[in-house]
């Protein structure tokens, strides 16, 4: 395998290309609306009318608004149809030759779409993702043909340190310091892990990223092995996405066939190898020391940390950990230069970020835009508002660790600066939209229930401050709580950040601090009233221990 | 598991590996399944996936089986299994019925379709009927937050559930009251 023979399988998928192609999602949101049955009764009707010299169906991935699926796209005209049903077929087969079809249309020219930069989901909706072929049509495994034969590993990563690229799983740590951590560290072994647990409730980027472009993030993880020195990697990968596990495994199995996974990588003395591990949800095992204990078989608890993964990871050997979405970056950057995806972005957070927006918003769906755009652009432009006029209240992001912000600050840019800032992260990307008809205090107790059941048990503060907190906000939720209730909750989160070992404990409080920050008057309004109407004010029955520890 | 003295428990562990060795086929595939991963222990949880799958449920002696197979203490075996919420211990109804509590699911009434169906089959999530028909489980996120709530029922995931629809879906799989 060489830069020709890509050119070649490249060249023969090009030949394959009928004049009109039509697309159907089968990302796992439009498959359980059916889009498997609409793609079959597509392939049967183009079969049946003998036009399978003219149009081509292709399994394509993510569409992005989901809320609209099964959609169907034809090329050439641009057109998108939505809520297609199998029954539709043989009039959107018909629509080609130019009939009429009764078909709901989308609008591609809607902000949605137009908004949007795409990066990481360039291919997402355009190549077939089940087919090694269309990713290489589609400019696929270059990347790693340059690294390979033209960069020193050093070279690769200078080039990463050059983009700005920072890690996509929450923390935001610049991606291209973490390789160079590993690189050079010695040792014999190194293994280079992609985080594909994306626990996060709300957030479905990387596994859409998984199902629509598997083989950018092999292509991605191969870079990262190079410019490191690891010969072995892993994918931790959520056993609730068996579609992206399937995906992956039938993109490993491909790449392995023609020699871009396994020994002597383009003819170079480069090996590499990816194994998929496959998670058996636990919330926690997003954290990465946890994930490594999980990926060697035990129970996904996290250690204190230093030493970090970087210098001792996985059977202690030193090991790389990125997220999916920050791999499937790679290859681009490699491609098209550091310079290129460096001028994307503001000042610190550079390139673009994908999202996914749910909850009370009119479109649902995946959206890639560069960093540093309005969150307004985001939910009402883009997003279209919440539905059946109703009021945007606040926007949810980073999950259970992150924090609510509210309808006042949407003008906020959205970098990790300007969300760590109001309270928040950006986390992995999951965005959910709340209106007026969510009470901030429920949502409080309910990311403190999540955080309590998905506890590992390992510290005290975590284990046992989780079940405190979850215990006053249910008091509170069922006005029962005093005002000295309040307090102690307060206490308990600033000593459950402060003391506990991993991310999960550090950051459970976040959504009851980021929400008694801005919506303080709603849990105020909840508390016991004295018979005068003046809020109660003697202590609760909070423990008094929790008290003493903060 | 009960505490019983270790050469009497190593015992009765090679009695039934024996045992399952010469009888249900599906020891059979389990074993070489774990052939293939060469027996490493790391592979636990990868052994324990194929294992939930050929039986429907851990119990005490599979447990064992997999734990003298991969070399690997009962204790270790059992402390896996029992941390992480995919594995389960207690058999599961004939049908599944799995109620997305995410986020997005929930800001959208997932709160409300989980009780709808609470009502309907008198049981509460993580529980199972008595004639064992269905099992009604809850999960953190399934990652179909575009077609918020969902639901999964035997596996298949659909969207946009009301409280009647998701009734309407499980009453097939209920016995039918007087």
């Amino acid at each position: 395998m060489d830069l020709d023979d890509l050119n070649t399988i490249a060249e023969k998928e090009r030949a394959f290309h009928k004049k009109t192609v039509i697309r159907c999602c089968t990302a796992a949101g439009c498959m359980s609306s059916h889009a498997d049955a609409v793609k079959a009764g597509l392939e049967k009707a183009v079969r049946d009318t003998g036009l399978g010299d003219r149009v081509e169906v292709r399994g394509v991935g993510c569409m992005r608004l989901c809320c609209q699926g099964p959609l169907v796209g034809v090329e050439p005209g641009g057109i998108l149809y939505e809520k297609v049903t199998p029954e539709d077929a043989p009039s959107l087969v018909a629509s080609t030759e130019g009939a009429p079809t009764k078909v709901a249309r989308g609008n591609p020219d809607h902000p949605f779409f137009r908004k949007q930069m795409s990066i990481v989901l360039a291919n997402s909706g355009e190549i077939d993702p089940e087919r090694i072929e269309s990713y290489i049509e589609a400019e696929g495994y270059r990347g790693l043909n340059t690294v390979l034969l033209e960069m020193a590993p050093k070279d690769a990563v200078d080039c990463v340190i050059k983009s700005g690229l920072r890690g996509r799983g929450g923390a935001g740590y610049p991606t291209g310091l973490k390789w160079a951590t590993v690189a050079k560290t010695p040792a014999a072994q190194k293994y280079v892990v992609c985080n594909a647990d994306e626990g996060d409730p709300g957030a479905f980027m990387d596994r859409s990223v998984l199902e629509s472009d598997p083989h950018s993030v092999l292509e991605g993880m191969a870079i990262a092995g190079y410019a490191v020195g690891a010969s072995q990697g892993f994918i931790y990968v959520r056993a609730e996405y068996p579609l992206a596990i399937k995906r992956l495994q039938t993109a490993i199995r491909q790449a392995k066939q023609i020699g871009l996974l396994g020994s002597g990588i383009f003819e170079s003395p480069f090996n590499f190898n990816i194994d998929i591990r496959i998670g058996a949800g636990a919330y926690v095992c997003g954290e990465e020391t946890a994930l490594m204990a999980s990926i060697e078989g035990k129970r996904g608890t996290p250690r204190p940390r230093p030493p970090f993964p970087a210098e001792s990871g996985l059977w202690g050997c030193p090991t790389l950990i990125n997220n999916v979405e920050t791999l499937a970056n790679i290859p681009p950057i490699i491609r098209k230069g550091a310079d290129w995806y460096a001028a994307i972005g503001t000042g610190k957070s550079k390139g673009t970020k994908v999202f996914a927006l749910a909850g009370k918003i009119a479109n649902t769906g995946l959206i890639e835009v560069p960093m540093g755009t309005p969150l307004r652009q985001i939910v009402e432009e883009m997003g279209g508002g919440a539905p059946d006029g109703a009021k945007i209240k606040a926007v949810q992001t980073g999950g259970p660790s992150g924090g609510c912000i509210p309808a006042h600050e949407l003008d906020t840019p959205v970098d990790y600066e300007s969300l760590t800032r109001l309270g928040s992260i950006m986390g992995s990307g999951g965005m959910i939209v709340m209106d007026e008809s969510t009470r901030m205090p429920e949502v409080a107790r309910y990311f403190m229930e999540f955080c309590m059941d998905e506890s590992c048990g390992k510290c005290v503060p975590c284990r046992a401050g989780t079940v405190q907190m979850h215990r006053l906000l249910d008091k509170i939720v069922q006005r029962e709580a005093t005002a000295g209730d309040l307090s102690t909750l307060e206490e308990l989160c600033d000593m459950v950040r402060n003391t506990s070992l991993c991310g999960l404990g550090q950051n459970a409080p976040n959504p009851v601090v980021s929400t008694l920050r801005f919506f303080r008057d709603e849990y105020l309004e909840l508390l016991r009233k004295e018979p005068n109407g003046e809020p109660a004010v003697t202590a609760g029955a909070a423990p008094a221990q929790n008290k003493e520890a903060s | 598991m009960k505490a019983v003295p270790i050469g009497s428990e190593k015992k009765r562990v090679v009695a039934r590996v024996m045992k399952h060795a010469s009888g249900d086929k599906r020891f059979k595939i389990l074993e070489a399944h774990i052939k293939k991963f060469q027996g490493r222990q790391d592979s636990l949880i990868e052994v324990l996936h194929k294992a939930q799958e050929l039986f429907g449920y851990l119990e005490d002696d599979l447990l064992l089986f997999v734990g003298y197979q991969l070399k690997l203490p009962p204790s270790r075996v059992y402390g896996v299994a029992t941390f992480y919420h995919f594995f389960t211990l207690k058999p599961q109804g004939a049908h599944t019925c799995v109620v997305c509590l995410g986020t997005a699911c929930y800001v959208r009434g997932a709160d409300r379709v989980l009780a709808a169906i609470e009502a309907e089959a008198k049981i509460k999530a993580g529980e199972t009927t008595p004639d064992r028909q269905l099992s009604l489980l809850t999960a953190r996120c399934i990652g179909a937050c575009g077609i918020a709530p969902a639901v999964v029922y035997d596996g298949a995931t659909v969207p946009r559930q009301t409280p009647e629809s998701a009734v309407a879906q499980v009453k097939g799989w209920l016995p039918h009251g007087p």
